[in-house]
């Protein structure tokens, strides 16, 4: 799956392989010891942050920001 | 005005297999419409919950009658994004997804809960709830009420253009003041009518004494 930002899909790929296996083997067996995937997550962040359109919403809430290209 | 949505499925695995699944659904052969997939923020709280957010961008596909009437709206796609709790210890997981463009035109939110089926340990059940709401409906009510009370105002300019002209018309008929009304002329003329009947009447009255009188003079000198 591509990344909203094409030069962050790479990137993307490569964390998302390292939490897959680190979420059905760790987290869900709770086991809670280090996460793995923090630096490849952090690279990949750094990226895509800046190519995402909105700020500051409400966790599992809908948000009164509005994106640039909002209609 | 909202429209809601409730329903349930079944998967028919596990809940860490559809919990695992979850994140590598896209793509897919049913997600064409599905452009592109991120996560924005995860973190893990201290009572071992996953917190995600997940940006999706998506097509906007209209019907044509839509992209006639919204032709500003074609052009973008569809911002959405997903927030998701994930709690592995009780076995659940629960998503909140919502659209944070288009807003204006269409806002539609969606619920569920993701947890072990009540009759099969190895199933997984999806309960969904949507709310599905547009602020048009609230334009349509404001037409509406501006309607009636642009009616409304045009109704009383009716009335009183209709007794404007009826007022001017009676005036030149009794080539009087245009400022009487036909309720006080009507009045006026039932007055007049008596007067003149009565006056008639008395004068019949005096007439037919006199010609009786007049008769008798002439009989008197033929005897």
């Amino acid at each position: 799956m591509n990344s909203v930002g094409e030069a962050c899909t790479d990137m993307k790929r490569e964390y998302d392989q390292c939490f897959n296996r680190w979420f059905a083997e760790k987290f869900l067996k709770g086991d809670s010891s280090g996460d793995p995937c923090t630096d490849l997550f952090k690279r990949y962040q750094q990226c895509v942050q800046k190519e995402i359109p909105i700020e500051g919403l409400e966790f599992m809430g809908h948000g009164k920001e509005k994106p640039e290209n909002s209609s | 005005m909202v429209k809601y949505f409730l329903g349930q499925s079944v998967l028919r695995s596990s809940w860490d297999q559809v919990f695992a699944a979850f994140w590598q659904r896209y793509p897919n052969p049913y997600s064409k419409h599905v452009l592109t997939e991120d996560i924005v923020h995860r973190e893990v709280t201290p009572d071992q919950k996953l917190l995600s957010r997940r940006l999706l961008t998506k097509t906007n596909r209209m019907p044509r009658w839509a992209e006639r009437l919204f032709p500003a709206n074609v052009a973008h796609s569809v911002y959405v994004l997903e927030d998701s709790i994930v709690d592995p210890q009780n076995q659940t997981m629960t998503t909140f997804t919502w659209n944070i463009n288009h807003a204006r035109l269409m806002v539609v939110e969606e619920r569920c809960v993701y947890c072990v089926n009540s009759d099969n340990s190895g199933w997984t059940e999806i309960r969904r709830e949507a709310w599905v709401s547009s602020s048009l409906f609230g334009v349509s009510r404001a037409v509406q009420e501006f309607g009636l009370a642009r009616f409304k105002s045009n109704v009383t300019k009716t009335m009183k253009g209709f007794e404007y002209i009826l007022a001017k018309l009676q005036g030149e008929f009794l080539g009087e003041a245009p400022s009487k009304t036909l309720v006080e002329t009507a009045k006026e003329a039932k007055e007049k009518a008596k007067e003149t009947a009565l006056a008639a009447t008395e004068k019949a009255k005096d007439l037919a004494s006199k010609a009786a009188t007049k008769k008798q003079q002439q009989q008197q000198q033929f005897v």
